[in-house]
């Protein structure tokens, strides 16, 4: 569904918690995908402990967040990843986790199957290696096509099969949802974001005008296929994307970073939307009275979008994609399906885009040429 | 007053007012400014009840030997058959369940 106005309004207007959040678990990855949200590679040595993980949990059932989407880094390479993760269910505090599929052998299958209030998402980029692996390294999608054998062998039903849509891959819709259909899972799309290392390949991976117009189509005809809301800038073609289609950054999202950081959403990584820390006071002061969150519930103007007639089933687009194209808050969504964005962005400069404030990637030596560990 | 975020189909059952209707336990309500939000921890199907009124009929409903006791004593007439159709919502998305 597609929230009516005066709902719509409430949730801009923030919620008093989140209906869910990302919660990155770790730095650490053994990939070095081009267009990591995160700029993944390393670990952070002040990462939160088991401890704090459980604390945090705890605050978070307490405040009936139903679910937390949980990535990183690869959230499995953390020693207590399964620890972590019954906690969470146990506290009736879904998960959603995010993995590459290297880590998730057999007895890691079985052991998901076999727990309640948990969904898996393994990522591809293409439906062929050459696709995938020229994003996300030498022979991770074979290992994560591994992975979603072993699922499908442990008898955990209906995962996720998890795609960035790049002009590469968004070729290969047809075959992917064939994929993910042969396994009995469903397919997820997300938007390629200019955020973390994708600010530097977003020029070169982000789908052609046409492509997203194309996307948009595609995904009308088959809404069972999840996005995650992740395209509601599409929805100014016409018909409405499923989903709440608006922007839910600090509004009914946020992202909590392996450090404890929080930030309004997974794709803003970066000090300007960094709104506290759940060291000390914990989340829930953060969510209901951090400066950061109180800003982004305020009522906007639209801005430059407020004379275009699409502006109500697109609300400007996507915050993250606006600021790390040094693009304002009021600004059209860079990728505008009526072009604004794209004559908004032929202003601006390039090498003024602001870049990411922390990265863990790994050297550069060894980022996309490593064996995978 | 209650619309389901979700794409999955809703079952075809009708709804029997006459039957014990209780809130899944399955569900968790969380009180929202507008009514509340509720979310299906099985079927992961996520809810907006947009009306305190409903909330509490959600809250209640258990303590009555069906529904229609239920509206009997917690609505005004005149708003009857909109808590129905709403409950009924709520029933088709699993999150009611006979008990």
């Amino acid at each position: 569904m597609s929230a009516e106005s005066g709902l719509r309004d409430r949730l801009e207007g923030g919620l008093n918690a989140p209906i869910c959040l990302t919660w990155e678990l770790t730095y650490a990855c053994n990939l070095a995908c081009t267009h990591c949200l995160s700029s993944s590679g390393r670990r952070d040595p002040n990462e939160l402990t088991t401890t704090e993980a459980k604390a945090l949990i705890d605050e978070l059932a307490a405040m009936r967040v139903f679910y937390v989407n949980v990535g990183g880094g690869e959230p499995m390479i953390r020693r207590d990843f399964f620890d972590i993760v019954e906690h969470a269910v146990e506290r009736r505090v879904g998960v959603k986790f995010s993995t590459n599929g290297t880590r998730l052998d057999a007895a890691a299958a079985r052991r998901l199957a076999a727990m309640d209030y948990l969904d898996v998402q393994v990522s591809i980029d293409g439906d062929d290696a050459a696709t995938s692996d020229a994003v996300r390294g030498a022979g991770s999608y074979a290992a994560a096509r591994r992975a979603m054998d072993h699922l499908a062998a442990a008898g955990f039903a209906d995962f996720k099969v998890s795609v960035v849509v790049t002009r590469e891959s968004v070729e290969q819709l047809d075959a992917l949802e064939s994929l993910a259909r042969g396994y009995g899972a469903q397919l997820r799309l997300a938007r390629l974001r200019p955020s973390g290392r994708g600010v530097a390949v977003w020029d070169a991976l982000r789908p052609s005008a046409a492509q997203n117009r194309r996307l948009h189509a595609w995904l009308v005809e088959r809404p069972h296929v999840l996005t995650g809301d992740s395209f509601f800038h599409l929805s100014a073609l016409g018909t409405p994307l499923e989903g709440l289609n608006l922007c839910g950054a600090g509004r009914v999202v946020c992202l909590i970073d392996p450090v404890g950081d929080v930030y309004a959403c997974p794709f803003v990584i970066h000090d300007r939307f960094r709104a506290g820390n759940v060291r000390g006071g914990g989340f829930g002061p953060v969510w209901r009275e951090s400066a950061l969150f109180s800003e982004l519930r305020a009522p906007h103007a639209p801005g430059a979008c407020a004379s275009c007639d699409s502006y109500d089933p697109c609300r400007g687009g996507c915050l993250a994609a606006k600021f790390f194209t040094g693009l304002e808050a009021s600004d059209p969504d860079p990728e505008c399906v009526l072009g604004h964005g794209e004559r908004k962005l032929a202003t601006t400069r390039v090498e003024l885009r602001p870049t990411p404030s922390i990265d863990h990637s790994r050297a550069p030596a060894r980022v996309g040429s490593g064996p995978l560990r | 007053m209650a619309s389901v975020a979700s794409t999955r189909p809703a079952t075809g059952e009708s709804f029997d007012l006459a039957r014990p209707w209780r809130l899944s336990p399955e569900v968790s309500l969380r009180d929202e400014t507008f009514g509340a939000l509720a979310y299906h921890h099985g079927n992961r199907r996520l809810v907006f009840v947009k009306s305190t009124g409903l909330v509490e009929v959600l809250v209640r409903l258990g303590q009555y030997a069906t529904a229609d006791d239920a509206l009997d004593e917690l609505v005004a007439p005149a708003e009857r058959a909109r808590y129905a159709r709403a409950l009924a919502t709520l029933a088709a998305g699993g999150l009611l369940g006979v008990g």
